[in-house]
């Protein structure tokens, strides 16, 4: 039934310094709550409403709002108490406190009181209203008449980019902004400023926050100073949010996600909680890459090109007619990696094994074949997101991780922090004293080394950096495994290797993590070699291998006998081709495409769309269910949010409907059937049946999921502009959810069907902590998910010889850049990300953009690309490399290893942004 | 008193100026820092202190050998950095014996913390000196570089290998960075907030090292019980307190000053002997002990003795030993005023009682003295009084010190408070114009 949490392989931080329980007397009622515990915390975990504003379930204690305040007794006969914060004390056997002492209650309400002094009563016009942690305080502590007479305070509010909205007004000073943004994911740009009843948060000066994280501010601020700007200018009530648990597409991390709609649109993206992959935080491609759902170049009809070259649309099946007369024989199938597994499943049960193809590149595909193979041999358990954060050595092998999987990069943060929190223990300061932990463990960290082509973020934590081409860190890769393994092949040897393999043979849960961006098997095999190495000498070792898109590792495990550069050339040989949720034009060069016969099922007019010769409105991942496969193999399903208008369907419905219309494909009635389907007919996605409950799963009281909280309103009213009628609500035949407000979300449904998360008294994000086992464990029904390969045991062979250094042979070395913001192809037509994008560009030694006589901002020709682009330089490239900005709008496509570059004099800079502009240039 | 009977002062006043180099070592000067550095175990001086009841000169009047022994020595320690940290952020409001010692007699600060780095084996130490004291300044470098060019500090003191550096860190200027783990921050280039404790420093201070911050006269104590031993330093006190303290007293008196005088010397003697007695027509109201931060005391306490425990006993605080007179000419409503006003200017805007209270107490202060004030603002005031003040209510001391004169001047002059508001005037200014003074 319900997908279950896997058992931790390590136990968490927090468990390993906590074992043991102590009996607590809480208002007269015994609880046994871990020992050491802050009792904040301890409390919530019992799912007592203790009020709080500046604790934070991932951050810790500080002690500065005061609202957590109890009453402490020395003994029974202690009759007078002590009022103490929660949040600052820890549990300890046979203590006895009140929440409801009166003095306690009192002191609440008054700090309550004293924050509304300043607090602007602007409620009704505040984006925060209705979901504000603050208005929850309020009326929990039974604050309603304001004594104070005097003036409020008042700022000038800043600019801080296209993701989050600023009104210092309503700023309450819990300083939680700044210990997410600063202390938790290292961000520079905003500071605490001022001091007593002034203090401002914000930048030095207006400008864009900096931080791939600033949106978790949305979240982290427990009212209404830090807002998510694009669902401001569409802006809904929380209430009138229509939800469902759901997936991030943008990267191959799989972070769980409540996107929100109403009235048809998808008005925002937040976080939804998962023990084991994201926690509490997203990031800010996750959070504001959505909006291509609404973007104007969506595909609502079907449409057939015309004799004229015109899409003509003449309804669903006449498109469908056209497409069974087209594929009546042979048939080429591309799939998608950022399509769910069910509709690649589906194309490749309509075109069979041999005539489908995942839809990658094939250097992309060989990485992928590679990265499974290494799973498949085992001998680690796959780090979950959580497990990244309890590694006490990392080595990033090739990899930009702030780009490509930024929320794993956000773990890594945590984890170098290890040492600081083994010190703090050292010290007897508790895990959970945040500042008590930072101040102790100042700038020790623990050891992180950073092996790859250009400069990355997280550059700064670590304690060594190392550059070059693919093959070149492969074999340094080689290299640290052999210094670790003596018996496994040689490598490089140099000072960093040594100090790398140094680190993480004396560690006992080193973790390497690679990723498929560079295209190279070999730096996969030689980060494996590090992780068997280390397995050898009796380390927790393990490896990440990220991936570029939601379900590239979905993909690589259906296989599909096809290779790319085969399909598109029996397409240009005249074979019609299905193409699935796939702009080929990001993939191979234009030259190999020929669209002249392609059926393209997609949600976006993308080139691939525009040159096809059918198109079928494909359903986005907000309006379908389905699933994705992340990086740790982890299956998710995400549940379609809303229906999708007109024509508009999920790819395997086009795909069944297409079936019927030809004798070979089945016929699914529905997604249970289609991933039972599935995963009986797939080696190694068995486990799929245990994704998530199936369609006639019902809650609590026998009743479906709504997908709308109890106070969703105007349902009435919502479409009296075309009817007075109101329309018959869409009945949901395929989830357990419903597009309803009636049923219910108790929160111990398994995992994977929460919808939302909201308890009584409980409107904002915070009342996440009611639906987990307990404050920041798993989710009360199970973490969502299920993971298809999870085999620690055997130790495999290594990997033979590393590849030899690429040799420049008066070229220049070509490493692919990806880019957080504007490199997803989805996430690019997402109108605040794309302010972000930046112009295309490449990276250039200074030696070598001197000797090409280039500088700065200016541009260079590539020659194999037909293109120019914008120059950085950057001393932190090797000499003889250059890094080309991938996937960007208007970008080139990287085809080629090496490639020769030359000045461009006419290059004329431009910003990033729109693509339309940028196509000419 | 004799000289000798005056360890911080005896010398200064043999001078009649500032104590240099060679009057310093004229008068025994280092003898104290040779003595514990070249016969003495680090243990032996903090059972020293320990034993001579050396009690911290800043107002908290904590045990300073008990402080020092709290620090990791030997085989328990790390062998790694320590700190000793000299708190000279004079900031308490009528509060100017440090600057004195450090304008007068800069060595003994020196040579007293060379102790103290001795006792917690410490090689490098701080003056954390308040951003406005120009003079203590410049006599402190003076005395620096002196002592550093007679190896007084530096590496190898006294040739007994053992090395200490000493530097003055001059404040940015904030009354939180008096209270100790504030100005570790401070020193460290953070905000000047405090910690939050545990850690307290002596484990997990400066840099998250071992740190030991004293006031400047604690320090300044130390090189004389060296010399003469704990005994002889209790010998000096006249209570249960041990030593002398520097007592100062601002007001309306006819000698305002600063005296160095036995340790429990009542307030009637400090008044009266030595400040000279009101000035003609005044009458002595309250005073406030030790600093803004303290509870006033009214006539029924003149005759006690100043010392930690009897005017603890008495529902107030020794504090600094300075103490600021309120005569019959001056509202105790506006006094408060004044203070708050000050106090919540110098929150550091961390936690919420104390940055959003103190603003408040001083807006229902300033309605009440204004005659602004309706009914049910005293007890507003009385409310925000009593939640600020409790000691765990608020992140530090700040704050309930803030609300100390503030609850005792309700206490004792409720009265002039119930006037205000019932009569819409203050009483003490002449009409139609500011109140006097």
């Amino acid at each position: 039934m319900a997908g279950q949490s896997v058992s931790r392989s390590q136990p968490s931080r927090r468990k390993r310094v906590l074992a043991s329980m102590a009996r607590v007397n809480i208002d007269g009622k015994d609880y046994e709550l871990e020992a050491g515990q802050n009792l904040l915390h301890a409390c919530l975990s019992e799912r007592l409403d203790l009020p709080y504003f500046c604790w934070h379930p991932a951050m810790g204690s500080v002690g500065s709002c005061r609202l957590c305040a109890i009453v402490e007794y020395a003994d029974e006969g202690d009759q007078r108490g002590r009022l103490q914060m929660a949040c600052t004390l820890a549990a300890r056997p046979n203590m006895r406190i009140s929440i409801q002492a009166p003095f306690a209650a009192d002191f609440r309400k008054q700090v309550i009181e004293w924050l509304m002094e300043n607090h602007p009563h602007d409620c009704p016009v505040c984006e925060e209203g209705g979901e504000c942690h603050l208005q929850d305080m309020t009326v929990m502590t039974g604050h309603s008449m304001r004594r104070y007479a005097g003036a409020k305070r008042t700022w000038r509010n800043q600019y801080l980019g296209p993701f989050v909205g600023h009104e210092m007004n309503r700023c309450i000073t819990c300083y939680r902004c700044v210990r997410f943004y600063r202390d938790y994911a290292g961000g520079e740009d905003l500071e605490a400023y001022g001091s007593r009843a002034r203090m401002f948060f914000g930048r030095q000066d207006d400008g864009v926050l900096e931080s791939e994280f600033a949106g978790n501010l949305v979240e982290v601020c427990p009212t209404g100073v830090f807002t998510d700007k694009p669902f401001s200018k569409v802006y809904t009530r929380k209430w009138d949010l229509q939800s469902a648990p759901s997936v991030c597409p943008h990267c191959a991390v799989g972070c769980n996600t409540f996107p929100a709609e109403r009235y048809g649109v998808l008005k925002r993206v937040t976080n939804r909680y998962h023990g084991e992959v994201n926690g509490y935080f997203l990031c800010d491609r996750g959070r504001f890459g959505s909006h291509f759902v609404n973007h104007e170049k969506r595909v609502r009809h079907a449409g057939v090109r015309g004799a004229d070259g015109v899409f003509e649309a003449n309804g669903a099946e006449a498109a469908l007619a056209n497409v069974a007369a087209r594929c009546a024989g042979a048939l080429v199938g591309i799939g998608s990696p950022r399509a769910s597994l069910e509709a690649n499943f589906a194309l490749k049960q309509l075109v069979g094994e041999e005539n489908y193809c995942p839809g990658v590149a094939d250097d992309e595909h060989e990485t992928l074949r590679a990265a499974l193979e290494i799973y498949r041999k085992g001998g680690f358990r796959v780090p979950s997101v959580t497990d990244v954060e309890r590694a006490d050595a990392v080595l990033i092998l090739g990899e930009d991780i702030t780009a490509t999987a930024a929320r794993v990069a956000l773990a890594v943060r945590q984890a170098v922090r290890g040492v600081a929190f083994d010190m703090a223990r050292e010290a007897g300061i508790p895990e959970w004293q945040d500042a008590g932990v930072r101040g102790h463990g100042q700038a020790a960290q623990s050891p992180l080394f950073v092996a790859t082509a250009t400069p990355t973020r997280i550059d700064e934590l670590a304690t060594a950096t190392r550059r070059g081409a693919a093959n070149d860190l492969a074999g340094a890769g080689f290299g640290i495994a052999h210094a670790i393994e003596p018996s496994f092949a040689s490598g490089t040897q140099d000072d960093f290797t040594a100090a790398a393999a140094k680190a993480l043979a004396a560690a006992e849960r080193p973790l390497v993590i690679t990723g498929c961006e560079a295209r190279s098997p070999a730096l996969l095999r030689a980060a494996a070699n590090v992780v068997w190495a280390l397995r050898k000498q009796n380390k927790k070792a393990a490896l990440v291998i990220a991936a570029s898109e939601a379900n590239s590792y979905g993909v690589a495990l259906l296989g599909g006998g096809l290779n790319l550069a085969a399909a598109l050339l029996r397409m240009r040989e005249g074979e019609p081709a299905l193409v699935l949720e796939n702009d080929l034009f990001r993939r191979v060069p234009a030259g190999d495409i020929d669209l002249a016969h392609a059926v393209v099922l997609d949600s976006l007019e993308t080139p691939t769309a525009e040159g096809a010769a059918v198109v079928l409105p494909a359903a986005t991942y907000a309006e379908q269910t389905g699933t994705f496969v992340n990086y740790e193999t982890r299956a998710q399903r995400f549940y379609q949010v809303f229906e999708p208008a007109g024509e508009v369907a999920p790819s395997w419905r086009w795909l069944a409907e297409i079936g019927k219309r030809r004798e070979r494909a089945a016929d699914w009635p529905n997604i249970d059937a289609l991933t039972a389907a599935c995963a009986n007919g797939t080696e190694g996605l068995r486990r799929l049946t245990t994704l998530a409950p199936e369609a006639g799963f019902r809650a609590r009281a026998n009743t479906r999921i709504p997908r709308q909280p109890q106070r969703y309103s105007g349902r009435t009213a919502m479409l009296a502009n075309v009817s007075v009628h109101e329309p018959k609500a869409p009945v949901d035949a395929e989830t357990p959810l419903a597009y309803s407000m009636e049923g219910e979300n108790a929160g111990d449904q398994p995992g994977a069907v929460v919808p939302y998360v909201w308890s009584p008294g409980w409107n904002s994000n915070q009342s996440v902590f009611k639906f987990q086992q307990e404050v920041g464990g798993p989710l009360a029904g199970g973490d969502p998910g299920v993971r298809l390969l999870d085999d620690e045991s055997g130790s495999p062979a290594s990997y033979g010889e590393p590849p030899a250094t690429e040799q420049r042979n008066g070229t220049f070395l070509a490493a692919r850049v990806h880019d957080v913001f504007g490199s997803d192809e989805l996430a690019g037509y997402s109108a605040p990300i794309l302010e972000r994008a930046p112009a295309p560009y490449c990276i250039l030694n200074p030696d070598d953009a001197r000797e090409l006589g280039v500088a700065d901002g200016g541009g260079v020709r590539i020659e194999e690309l037909d293109a120019s682009v914008q120059v950085r330089v950057d001393a932190d490239v090797p000499a003889g490399l250059v890094a080309v900005a991938q996937g960007l709008p208007g970008g080139p496509l990287l085809t080629s290893h090496r490639v020769r570059l030359a000045a461009d004099a006419d290059f004329t800079p431009r910003s990033g942004g729109d693509p339309n502009v940028i196509a000419k240039g | 008193m004799t000289a000798e009977e005056k360890p911080l002062t005896g010398l200064v006043e043999k001078t009649r100026g500032v104590v240099d180099m060679p009057a310093y070592e004229a008068g025994d000067g280092y003898s104290g820092a040779r003595a514990a550095l070249v016969s003495m175990t680090p243990a032996d001086v903090v059972e020293l202190v320990k034993a001579a009841n050396l009690r911290g000169r800043g107002g908290a009047g904590f045990s300073t050998g008990l402080k020092w022994s709290f620090v990791r020595q030997g085989d328990d320690a790390d062998g790694g950095v320590k700190y000793l940290v000299c708190n000279a952020d004079e900031m308490e409001p009528g509060t100017f014996k440090d600057r004195f010692l450090l304008e007068r007699n800069p060595h003994l600060l020196v040579e007293g913390m060379i102790i103290g780095a001795w006792a917690i084996q410490a090689e490098q130490g701080y003056v954390f000196l308040r951003g406005e004291y120009h003079e203590p300044y410049r006599q402190l470098r003076r005395a620096i570089d002196a002592a550093y060019a007679k190896s007084h500090l530096g590496k190898n003191i006294f040739g007994t290998g053992f090395n200490f550096d000493l530097r003055i860190h001059r404040s940015a200027g904030r009354y939180i960075c008096g209270e100790e783990t504030a100005l570790l921050n401070a020193l460290e280039g953070k905000r000047a907030q405090p910690r939050q404790k545990p850690p307290f420093p002596p484990a997990s201070g400066a840099w998250g090292r071992p740190t030991i911050v004293n006031n400047v006269e604690t320090f300044c104590n130390v090189p004389a019980i060296v010399r003469n031993g704990a005994k002889w330093y209790q010998g000096l006190g006249k209570g249960d307190d041990s030593g002398t303290k520097l007592y100062g007293v601002s007001g309306r008196v006819r000698r305002p000053g600063l005296w160095e005088l036995p340790i429990g010397t009542t307030i009637r003697e400090i008044v009266e002997e030595h400040a000279g007695g009101m000035r003609e027509g005044y009458k002595l109201r309250g005073l406030l002990p030790g600093g803004a931060s303290t509870d006033f005391l009214v006539e029924e306490h003149f005759d006690l003795a100043m010392d930690y425990g009897t005017i603890q006993a008495a529902g107030s605080r020794m504090g600094t030993g300075t103490m600021i007179l309120m005569d019959d000419s001056i509202c105790p409503v506006d006094m408060c005023r004044n203070l708050e006003h000050f106090f919540a200017q110098e929150s550091c805007g961390f936690c919420t009682p104390c940055r959003e209270g103190l603003p408040w107490v001083e807006a229902l202060l300033t309605d009440i003295e204004e005659g602004r004030a309706a009914e049910d603002d005293l007890a507003l005031l009385e409310r925000n009084a009593m939640f600020i003040g409790g000691t765990t209510n608020t992140f530090c001391l700040h704050a309930p010190g803030a609300i100390e004169p503030l609850a005792s001047a309700l206490r004792y002059f409720r009265d002039d408070f119930q006037a205000h508001i019932r009569t819409g005037v203050c009483s003490y200014r002449a009409p139609g114009g500011a109140a006097p003074g």
